[in-house]
């Protein structure tokens, strides 16, 4: 029989969950209706009033041809950069967890990307994958024209998606770490001791005991990979070449704060929220299936 | 004990000899202005706060950076929409019809009148001045920091091809182009096609030549204005850029690249390029040693009568809402700014040219132009006041023009990336502006540009 703390009475219960009620309410719940209603609206942006258009502004959004393409590249990026953070990180903390040579310093490093500020990284990377500065100059000096951000769609996304990974890649490290080192330590030897080798033994015990964790990260990522990208896409390609890395969270940002379409925006920001639901759901509906809890 | 008490008597002391000195010097007026400069522009306008402040004894100016034009302009609407909004903010050229259309804003001319401030408006440079007046030619805001476009050429690199002058019609750029390109330069030419480029590019361009961006005398005569730079003169420009860049005559410069192209044109690398006058001052102190260069205006093609080019910059916008005190604080600044002496002191530190008459000759008669790192500013008073304004010339008035600049720039890396033609993608810029100009059009059901 399990032990829980009851409340004899409602009124001290309610009492109780008011601060965190209100707090939800004054940072998600009134802005999110706030955007709503923008988003049924046109609002000028000096606040001089407001035109009721009902759901006009989602079907501009959804005739227009940049929008879609905004999605597709939203997408593009979160799944490269999702299996790209998750592999990685998954493949060092395996490496790490093994205790080969150097594992304690690892473990410190590889944290650290995580610490850095999107801005700063993306300053860090667009210097280093300037083509005619940076490291990848070495590699046009060799191929010439191999490596253009400027001009190339293709190019301008990698930079992206190797900026955000990088940073991704510790996080998921220590996630993935954590997992390794809290399967008994017993089943590993074991299996060793019955002759199955490295990978045998991270396909067959490994890898199925940390499914929980593997799942835990892919939400994340995905949520993050659609709002934390921001930073990294102002900094390096500012949305261009030709709106190739024009992703959702930065289309909403340049529509809304640099164009004074609040109502577009609003409306943007709406279906980036259904899409992050809906997308999350899926997850849990079908991929959590295939996850061991115990 | 005694200590404490002694010190307390001598406190409650001084503190009522404060309390009855206090009124003889009374408290000055504070209020704020906000402007999107940074860096060094920053510093020259704190100075320029401080010797206000100086000036007299009976305002405050508190000046703030807000980083950008864009930022800034956001910025005073979330303050606006919270009834937090500074006195005077400065604002972009091309925010010009989205302020007109505020409503939140108090003439400046009214201003200036209310206050007892006799300006006279005629002074101004007419490029300047019609670009931030209304159709009827009243001020609704001060000219701040203004510049227009200049081509900046490598007088050495010209020199190898046989010329001693910068070309003036774009047939003479190509050939020279041509020229320097045999003669081993690796970069003749640098340009850059993002947003900010919609300025030199386009905006700069369709001016010189006389042709509209947009229908309705470029958006002065009524929101219904809609692209039209698909079937102007531009097209060929896009087309010859694209040519020549292909060519090898002209390179891609930006800082996403590694280097933009000032710092391109400073250090040798590139022989021309098209930037505002305001760079005058950066390329003179960071070029390479020995450089020859020089501005000239930028060219037009042959057979073109060549007419008065755009401003760029800000304008100063005094907002509604404020006390009296305040505006006569922001009145008397903005009588200090418009003050030749102001002008002097404010285009020595910065790059920006005078926008008014009596602030030019003032600068000429203590000869600002005949010395070595001002020499060549000149360029850009004779680039402005080529011609009187056309109806075209004089500016430009529609609505969400950053959307429209951000539009140019993606369509230019699609055509430069050969994802698209020139036509197509000039059509698509045209429909996906006019898309812009059609919901600004909505968002203000009834009203008109003043």
């Amino acid at each position: 029989m399990e032990k829980r703390v009851t409340f004899s009475s409602w009124t001290i219960g309610i009492l109780f969950a008011v601060p965190q009620l209100l707090l939800i309410f004054t940072f998600f719940y009134w802005p999110a209706g706030q955007a709503v209603y923008w988003s049924l609206t046109l609002q000028q942006p000096w606040g001089g009033g407001n035109i009721w258009v009902g759901l006009d502004n989602f079907r501009s959004i959804l005739a227009n041809a940049d929008y879609w393409n905004s999605i597709t590249a939203s997408l593009v990026f979160a799944g490269i950069s999702t299996g790209l953070a998750m592999f990685v990180g998954l493949v060092l903390a395996a490496l790490t967890d093994r205790q080969l040579t150097g594992s304690r310093f690892y473990r410190v490093v590889l944290i650290w990307p995580y610490g850095i500020a999107a801005p700063a990284l993306a300053m860090a990377f667009r210097f280093i994958l300037a083509p005619e500065a940076g490291f990848m100059a070495v590699v046009n000096q060799v191929w010439p024209g191999f490596w253009d951000p400027g001009l190339d769609g293709t190019d301008a996304m990698a930079s992206i998606i190797i900026a955000f990974s990088w940073k991704y890649v510790g996080y998921n490290f220590i996630f993935f770490l954590a997992a390794f080192q809290a399967i008994p330590r017993s089943l590993i030897e074991a299996a060793a001791m019955d002759g199955s080798g490295v990978l045998r033994r991270f396909w067959d015990i490994q890898f199925p005991l940390i499914t929980p964790t593997i799942f835990f990260l892919l939400v994340i990522n995905i949520t993050e990979s659609f709002q934390d990208s921001f930073g990294i896409v102002d900094i390096m390609t500012s949305g261009g070449p030709a709106n190739a890395t024009n992703l959702m969270v930065y289309k909403i940002y340049s529509d809304g704060f640099k164009g004074l379409d609040y109502s577009g925006a609003a409306a943007q920001s709406i279906i980036l929220m259904v899409l992050i639901v809906v997308l999350t759901i899926f997850q849990f509906r079908f991929i959590e299936r295939r996850v061991h809890y115990r | 004990m005694t200590i404490i008490k002694r010190g307390l008597t001598a406190l409650a002391a001084g503190a009522l000899s404060a309390a009855l000195a206090m009124p003889a010097v009374a408290e000055p007026v504070k209020f704020d202005f906000w402007f999107g400069l940074s860096g060094d522009l920053a510093r020259v306008v704190d100075t320029l706060c401080k010797n206000f402040n100086a000036s007299q004894t009976d305002y405050e100016v508190v000046c703030t950076s807000q980083g950008n034009y864009d930022a800034t302009l956001q910025n005073t609407i979330a303050a606006f929409r919270a009834g937090k909004q500074p006195a005077v903010v400065q604002v972009y050229d091309v925010g010009t019809a989205t302020m007109m259309l505020s409503g939140a804003y108090k003439p400046a001319d009214k201003l200036m009148e209310e206050n007892g401030y006799k300006i006279d408006y005629a002074d101004y440079f007419p490029g300047i001045a019609r670009y931030y007046a209304t159709s009827k030619g009243e001020m609704l805001s001060f000219p701040f920091n203004s510049s227009t476009a200049l081509m900046y050429w490598n007088k050495d690199a010209f020199a190898k091809i046989g010329k001693t002058e910068a070309p003036k019609t774009w047939e003479d750029v190509g050939a020279d182009l041509q020229a320097m390109k045999d003669a081993g330069y690796e970069c003749p030419m640098a340009i850059n096609i993002s947003a900010n480029e919609s300025w030199q590019l386009m905006e700069q361009f369709s001016a010189l030549h006389n042709q509209p961006i947009a229908t309705k005398n470029n958006g002065y005569d009524g929101l219904d204005a809609r692209l039209e730079v698909n079937k102007t003169k531009f097209v060929q420009y896009v087309t010859d850029l694209k040519k020549w860049y292909d060519a090898g005559l002209i390179k891609i410069k930006s800082k996403d690249l590694g280097q933009d192209m000032v710092q391109a044109f400073a250090s040798g690398t590139c022989q021309v390029i098209m930037t505002s006058v305001g760079d005058h001052g950066t390329v003179g102190k960071t070029q390479k040693e020995g450089m020859n260069w020089d501005v000239a205006e930028l060219p037009v093609y042959a057979g073109t009568e060549r007419k008065n080019s755009l401003v760029g910059g800000a304008s100063l916008w005094v907002l509604s809402g404020k006390s009296d005190a305040e505006y006569k604080g922001a009145a008397a600044f903005l009588n200090f700014i418009h003050d030749p002496k102001t002008a002097l002191f404010w285009s020595t530190n910065t790059g920006y040219i005078p926008v008014t008459k009596s602030g030019f000759d003032y600068m000429k008669s203590t000869g600002f132009y005949d010395k070595a790192p001002f020499k060549g500013r000149e360029t850009a008073i004779a680039s402005l006041t080529a011609s009187e304004p056309t109806e075209i010339t004089r500016g430009i008035r529609l609505g969400n023009f950053t959307q429209i600049r951000a539009e140019f720039g993606t369509q230019m890396q699609a055509i430069f990336a050969n994802k698209v033609s020139v036509q197509e993608g000039l059509d698509t810029l045209v429909k996906n502006g006019d898309a812009i100009l059609d919901r600004f059009q909505q968002t203000y059901p009834g009203k008109t540009l003043p």
